[in-house]
This record gives C-alpha cells, structure tokens and sequence, in this order.
C-alpha cells in the first residue's frame, strides 16, 4: 500500500512519516523518548494528560506530540528548553495531588509516573499544601483499587469503550473532583477487563489475586503461551522462588496485541492449587498408597499388556502440549492401541474422515479485522475465544456485519449485530434455507440436497446469504456450541458448502490451546500423525465412553467435567477395570475412579509447543518447576514407554520430539478449512421435540482454570439454572415456578428456572455454575421440563 | 667523627636510657588495653551490629514489606514474603536475615524508607547450631522491642548528618 508521506524533522533528524500520524508516533519509531501517560497505541487519543509536551518551530507554545500531526517540514524539539520546562511543569501539577509513597504503593518498580518523574521531574516537591483523597472502589475479585493515585489519564475508559465493548469504568465530576469508578457500584464484568490493570499508568488498578505477594523487580519474566483457547494468547509468566505469580501480555500483533483475556491472565492461580498432585500414587487392597516411578510405570505396563488393545482406551486433552500428545499416541500406537482420541467435547463424529488436516480458522488472525460480515453458527464466541472476539469486534466497530445463528441472543459487544433465534435441532434445516439460496446446489450429495430442497427460503435465510454473498471478504464460523451438536457434521458440511457459495472463509474454532496440536499430532482414532490415514480406525471420544472399555488411560483430563457427555464419561470410568490417569492434580473425585495416579507437569513446568487455530507453533520454555514427585509429562512417557519393552523411544529433549513430528509433514502443510467432502453427515434428529443446549462456562474450560479461585469467585453468582422464554414457560405451564425439574433420558436435576426472552422457542438454555459438573448427558439432547414434585 | 659519636653512645648506655625513658613514661600514661568482656570499648551511634526490626510507639510494626532492603542486599542475605492484611496495607509474612551471609554493610539500613530495619550496637552473638544464624522476623522485632530506646536516641544522634 503506498502511502502519501511527509518530510519532518525530530531533533534535527530528517525522517519520513505517513502523512496524517501524530508525533508521537513517529517519535516511538525512532525511540525518541516523549514521556507520556494517557497515549496507548492501541487507544484513541485523549490528550488530557499533557506530559508529551514538544516544542514545535513556529508554534507559540509547546504542543501535545500524541494528538499533533505531521505536517510537512515541520520541526520538532522533544528536548529543547521549552519542551523540558513544559514537561517538568506537567509533572509537577501531576504530582500535586499523587501520594509520593512509592514504597508502599504496588506498582512501585514499575510504575510510568515514577519512572517519568525521575526522568523529567524535579527531585524536590515544592508542594506543602493538603493533597486530595479518593475512597475506593470496589470492582471485583479481580482488579483492585488505589483511586488517590489515579492521574485521570482515561486510559481504562478508553479500554472499556473502545476495546472490551462495555462502558464499565467512566468519569464523574470535573478538576480536582473527577473519579474515575463504575457508575453505580459493580464489578468488573468484561472477560478482557483485567487489562485496565496493564493499561493504568499508575497504581490505581492493580491485580487483585497477586496483590502485595511480590515486587516488580524480583520476578523473574519466562515467555509462555496461554493453552486455555485456541488464540494461543503470549504472555509473560512473573515467578518469584518457583512459583508462578502473575501473567502479562507479551505483545504480539498477529495473535493477542497487547492484550490477554482474565482466563489467560488469573488462571495461573489453579497452578497453585491446594491439591496440586505431588506424588506417585497406587490403589491397592489396602487403599491408596504412595509410590516412586519405577514401581508405578512397571505396574501400569504390565496391567496394559493384559487387556486386548481393543479393550484400551486413551484420551487426552487438547491443552497438553503437543510433544505430549504426540508421544502420547506414538506410545500407545506402539502398544497397538487405536482408540486414541482428544475430541470430548463432541458428539458427532461421522465425517472425521472428510475434515481437513486441522480445523483451521480459514484465515489468519489478523485478517479477521478486514471481514465485512461474519455469520456465527452456534457460538457464544466471547465467552468461547475472547480475543477472536476482540478481533470481530474491531472490524464490526469499521463496518462489519456480524450475524449468528443461535438459540438466544449472547451478550456480544458488538454495535452491530443479528441472532438468528433457533432452537439447536432446526439450526439444521435454517443452514439449508440459506443453502438454497445459492445458484447451484449440485456440490451437495443427494442426502442433504433433498433437505436443502425441502424448505421454504425465509427472509432472515435470504438476508444472510446476500449479506455474505455481497460482502467482499466475508466468513462463516463454526462454533462450540455448533460443533458439540449431535448433528455437528450436517452443520459442519452446510456451513462449509455456504461460505464456498458465497465466497467467504470458512474457518472452525478450534476448542482449545492445542486441538490443533492434537489433529497434526494424530491423537485420533483414524489419523496417524501429521494427518496419515489409519486404515484401522479405532473407537472416537464418544464411542470409548459409550461402550465401557477395560481399561482406560485418561490424559490432563478430569471426565466429570471435560466431555460432552460427563455423566457417561464418569460412569464409563467409574466401571472400568484399570484407569490410568496423568493428572497435576489429584483429588478425591480422582481417586474415585482412578488405579494410578500419575502427577504430571503443567504448561508452565515443562517444554513444550502449542499450535493455534491458525496453525501457528509456538515452543514455550519451562517457568517454574512441577511440585514435589511430578514430572513433564514427555518425561513419564518415554518411561513408559521404554517399560512397555519400546526401546526406540529415546529423547533427551522436547525439541528432538517436535521436531521428529516436523519431520512427518514431507508436504506444504495444507491450510484448508474445507471438508474434502460432504457425504457423511448425521441427519438424525427429533425436530418436534424440546432441546437443551448448554456450553461450557468460561472459566470451567480446562482443570487448570477450573481450580483459579479470583475467576472462581467472579463468576461465583453466576449459579446454574435452566432458561426458556415467557412463551414457553407459559406452554409449558411453569410460569409461576422457581424451581423445574429438567428430565434428560434416565437422568434428571432440578434447577432454579430464569425467564430469558431472547430464548428461542423449543429449547431451554441448561446453564451450570464452573463449579458444577454436567449430571444431564448430552450437551445438546431432547429433554422435558417438569415442575418439582412437591409443587 | 661518625665512629667517635657512637664510641661515645655506646659506652654512656645513651640508647638504652632512651628506650627506658620511653617506658617510664608509658608507665606513668593511662591504659589503651581494654580488659574484653569485663570492659567494652566505647561504641558509635553508627554502629553495624545485629539487626532489628522497630515497630511503632503505638504498637504497629514500621515495615510495609518494600523489598527495597531484600533489592539492594549485597549478599543475598535477606528473605522477604509480603501479604495484604486485611486493612489493605502490605505486610511481610516472612522475614529472614541469614547472618552467615550479611556483611554488616548497612545498605539494608538506608535503603529502608521507614527506618525498620536498623543495625542495633549488639555485636555478641554465637551460634551453636546450624540454622540458628536465620533471624526470623519475630526474632528481629524482639531486639527491636529490647533495645528500641537505645536505637531511637542513636537515630536521633545521627538525624543532623542524614
């Protein structure tokens, strides 16, 4: 793209700057120095807090370098007499009404005003007068509070209205009675508002889990990656004596900016967990007891060998890294397992042979923000992929459409936005409405082309295909609540069929930090590694569960919250002869069901890669040692392995392992998101019967964020409960009801009832508290709902 | 005239009457020799001895857990773990001082922006155990508490010079 440009000077430098950018931030390119607090790169320009003083040649007074344009020839002085004088006077009116108790204050060490004020500061306060004092506010589990200290810079309003998309944080009152502080007083409710922490020059806003336990300067910083979504946020994990005690963006424009959503940020809490696995344990007639690795791994590979590998049943999951998962499958493909899979969270697998290498996003991340529509299909898209949602967010703030398709209106932050209100079972036949849409239908095959010839085109149908069909660059997306539908694949094939209609991405948002990882790595029952065809295809997630194996081997997995199905999966366990579980934490519901404990490694205790939605590797370095007898989990592998009599597993890092899985990729890695074909889908479905679709809570996504107790807590009013619309409540005759029982199959629950309008009509929202674990089944599934029995 | 000066020296006995001079006015002169443990020498108010933590007339402790002391020990010699209280105010929950490895350099001293860690005028102190040279901090605040008159006027000696 060329650009018109403009000559200017800094300092007597001749440099180039497009035309139209401000000073400062030519300035910032040159590593010129401006002192400044409410400029953010990323944030609009407020100009209030006048620190970035320059002397411009030819303006009467200095003038604000982050909201003064270049201009041709211009001249600009960041260190003349003026500009410093202008600077020091600034800091001086700044520091009027700002505590100078930095040894008290927390953000002390890293502090923007302390660190201008010894640059361009005086060293002596002339001020003797009172200093103004500001209560409090209480904004959460979260972010804490120092109000006196705030500059008033706007930055974390500017955040809340420009980046997390909700007005939480704003200003009241004028001059020396402004504070800044939620209108009425509520928490911080934003899944992105830890961020005001980073953003606050000060030590008005700090992290409230990590408060006062360390000083800046004593960390030590480790370059990680986030496993909690597929995004693959980076960050920078603070540890002080071994234990992680905070997590800060690392800036990276093609994945995260500078920003990081609370689950990447808080969920380091749940790497201290109290019951944190520690040790090697054994069930034995006399109850569990400890043990060393030796005697463990040889008892685990002399029990596997006993059963029939068909008897066997590993599952892993996708936020291990991928040297674990890979081996993981290598060890058990060995043993000739085939029942190997990572995919719990699905229901619907009959066209696993028809997905692409990976589920790719269809795009990079970056791209996301030059979409001119998007069409969600059965996505709570914020809750599921924070920063892809900041993404769609910044394009829909410059004109993007964005429209979904699903049982009720989320609370998107989008300006502009459509739901498509249906319940889960007719998302099927709405996706063929707008199939029909289209010029030709011959690509489909005769199943799903007499379905698409079946419905009657309806208007909301038309609107979106021409939205997408107009629109220069658009995309259709695939949710996680679209893609734990039991007719996931019918969605997947017509989704797909669509956006190749109409021209758009399409892209499948990938579950977690490293389902990716899990594809290219072969943990999957049909698929070797780097996505070879297995001719003996083994038993998916689903079917493991269903048909109880003998013996299982589960992996960072916890099956009472981690599946699709959970009260299946916990049966399934709980009824098996022999379940082997690589756990970092151990517990009672563990031991309930487990033979073997064996404690592993967290993301941030071992080596390891993670690869992103977009199919981005990213190779992180250990932070912090595992506590006590635990282990990386690559580590206990080749062990094990080696026990099992595989003499050729013999690594000595974690590189040799990723690199022996790059090795298998011979060919370009092929980045498609497109189905190889649409022939096998699951048309199977109780259309006339009431559905309840569900999804995993936000901060309920992995064990590791299940045990961060400052998330915990903000979402700990967030109790479960089951919601319908007026109208089918009053169908349903449970109006007046405060409690209903939701009857699913053989199992039921009672559950406070909610009047939701937005929910569409023959289904009801089955929403359960982090804490709690799904006891219904099926994560989308008929289901009646009765009043209690007593009412 | 060299050889004859020194005929003459040796055979007056002039340099032994010298060096005896010498000792007879020592003998009659006070003592330097100080008779260690029964007297002490005199100390100043800048002495580096063992440290304390001080608290507050009215009770409450002075250190706010900066980790400004733990930043600039040369010898790695301190330790600190801080907590919020439940007042909101920052609190160590640890503090340990390993005397094997302090150099009694007083940086700890000035580093402290409310004067609670102090080195007291205590020098004598002997450990029988391993272990026993980690001043915890309830350690520390009991000299404190022992000798906080003698550190406040010791303060307020050298409060001019500082």
């Amino acid at each position: 793209m060329s650009e018109e440009t403009v000559q200017i000077f800094i300092n007597d430098k001749e440099v180039t700057a497009p035309k139209g950018a401000m000073v400062i931030e030519v300035t910032d390119q040159l590593d010129v120095d401006v002192p400044r607090f409410c400029y953010h790169k990323k944030l609009s320009v407020a100009a209030n807090c006048r620190m970035c003083m320059v002397e411009v040649e030819n303006a009467p007074k200095p003038l604000p370098a982050c909201a003064t344009p270049v201009m041709e020839g211009m001249k600009v002085y960041t260190k003349s007499p003026l500009a410093l004088d202008a600077q020091q006077g600034t800091m001086e009116f700044l520091l009027i009404n700002h505590p100078l108790d930095c040894p008290v204050c927390d953000q002390g060490g890293e502090c923007e005003l302390q660190d201008i004020a010894m640059g361009y500061g005086n060293s002596v306060s002339r001020y003797t007068e009172r200093k103004r004092v500001v209560p409090d506010k209480e904004l959460g589990p979260l972010v804490s509070t120092d109000m006196t200290r705030c500059i008033h810079c706007t930055r974390c309003v500017r955040f809340g209205t420009e980046i997390a998309g909700i007005s939480e944080l704003g200003a009241t009152g004028r001059g020396e009675f402004m504070e800044i502080g939620t209108y009425v007083e509520k928490s911080l409710s934003s899944e992105l508002s830890g961020n005001v922490i980073d953003v606050c020059p000060v030590g008005a806003l700090n992290a409230k889990p990590s408060r006062m336990s360390a000083r800046a300067w004593e960390m030590v910083q480790s370059a990680s990656v986030m496993p909690h979504d597929s995004v693959g946020s980076n960050v920078y994990l603070h540890t002080l004596r071994n234990q992680v005690m905070r997590v800060v963006p690392r800036e990276n424009d093609e994945i995260n900016e500078t920003w990081i959503s609370d689950r990447d940020r808080f969920s380091y809490e749940g790497l201290n967990a109290s019951d944190r696995a520690t040790q090697v344990m054994l069930k034995t007639d006399q109850g569990w007891q400890a043990t060393d690795w030796d005697t463990s791994l040889t008892h685990v590979a002399d029990k596997l060998k006993q059963y029939q590998v068909n008897d066997i049943g590993v599952l892993a999951a996708p936020h291990s890294t991928l040297e674990e998962l890979y081996l993981l499958q290598k060890v058990f493909r060995q043993l000739g397992v085939n029942n190997i899979d990572h995919r719990t969270q699905q229901l619907d697998f009959i066209d696993q042979n028809a997905m692409p290498l990976f589920p790719y996003l269809g795009q990079t991340i970056k791209s996301i923000e030059e979409n001119n529509s998007v069409f969600l299909v059965g996505s709570n898209i914020r809750l599921e992929q924070p920063m892809l949602a900041h993404r769609i967010r910044k394009a829909n703030a410059i004109g993007c459409e964005v429209v979904s398709l699903n049982s009720q209106e989320f609370d998107f932050h989008f300006a502009r936005h459509y739901t498509w209100n249906l319940a889960p079972q007719q998302w099927l036949q709405a996706l063929a409405e707008i199939a029909k849409c289209a010029d030709s239908i011959d690509k489909l095959p005769a199943e799903l082309r007499n379905i698409v010839d079946a419905v009657n085109i309806s208007t909301d149908a038309q609107q979106i295909y021409d939205l997408l069909n107009n629109s220069q660059q658009s995309s259709v997306m695939l949710g996680a609540i679209a893609q734990s539908h039991p007719q996931a694949s019918a969605l997947r094939a017509l989704s797909d069929f669509i956006a190749q209609v109409t021209n758009s991405n399409f892209g499948m948002l990938a579950q977690s930090g490293n389902t990716v990882g899990a594809w290219l790595s072969g943990v999957l029952p049909h698929r070797f590694s780097a996505g070879e065809i297995n001719p003996n295809a083994g038993l998916n997630a689903s079917e493991m569960i269903a048909t109880s194996r003998r013996a299982y081997v589960l992996f960072n997995l916890e099956p009472e919250f981690d599946f699709a199905n959970s009260p299946q999966a916990l049966e399934a366990m709980q009824t098996a002869d022999f379940v082997v579980v690589f756990t970092p934490f151990n517990n009672e519901q563990i031991q309930q069901y487990a033979d073997v404990i064996l404690p592993i490694a967290t993301f941030a205790e071992t080596d390891g890669t993670f690869v992103n939605t977009v199919g981005h590797w990213q190779s992180i370095g250990k932070a912090v040692s595992a506590p006590g007898e635990a282990r990386p989990a690559w580590k206990v592998l080749r062990v094990l392995a080696n026990k099992l009599g595989f003499g050729d597993v013999q690594y000595q890092t974690s590189e040799q392992i990723r690199d022996e899985l790059k090795q298998l990729f011979t060919d370009e890695i092929d980045f498609t998101s497109h189905l190889k074909d649409f022939s096998h889908v699951n048309l199977k479905s109780d259309v006339n019967k009431m559905h309840r679709v569900s999804e995993t809570p936000i901060y309920a996504v992995d064990n590791i964020v299940r045990r961060a107790s400052s998330l915990q807590i903000a979402v700990a009013d967030q109790e479960s409960h089951v919601a319908m619309s007026t109208e089918q409540a009053k169908q349903l005759d449970l109006l007046n009801e405060q409690v209903v029982r939701v009857v699913q199959g053989k199992r039921e629950v009672t559950l406070p009832l909610r009047i939701v309008e937005s929910m569409s009509d023959n289904c009801v929202w089955v929403q359960r508290s982090a804490a709690q674990k799904d006891t219904l089944g099926e994560a989308i599934a008929p289901v009646e709902v009765q009043r209690t029995a007593n009412a | 005239m060299k050889t004859l000066i020194n005929i003459i020296k040796s055979f007056t006995l002039f340099e032994l009457l010298k060096g005896m001079s010498l000792t007879g006015k020592r003998f009659a002169t006070k003592k330097f020799t100080v008779q260690y443990p029964e007297e002490k020498t005199p100390q100043s108010p800048r002495f580096r001895g063992l440290h304390a933590l001080r608290k507050y007339p009215n009770g409450e402790e002075r250190c706010i857990g900066c980790k400004l002391c733990e930043a600039v020990c040369p010898a790695l010699a301190i330790t600190i773990d801080s907590e919020e209280r439940e007042d909101g105010s920052r609190r160590t929950t640890r503090y340990d001082i390993d005397l094997f490895k302090c150099v009694y350099c007083g940086f700890c001293e000035e580093a402290c922006p409310v004067d609670a860690i102090v080195e007291t005028r205590v020098f004598e102190y002997a450990f029988f155990e391993r272990g026993q040279q980690i001043m915890t901090k309830d350690m520390l605040l009991e000299v404190g508490r022992k000798y906080e008159e003698e550190i406040a006027a010791d303060r307020q000696a050298d409060a001019p010079y500082r």
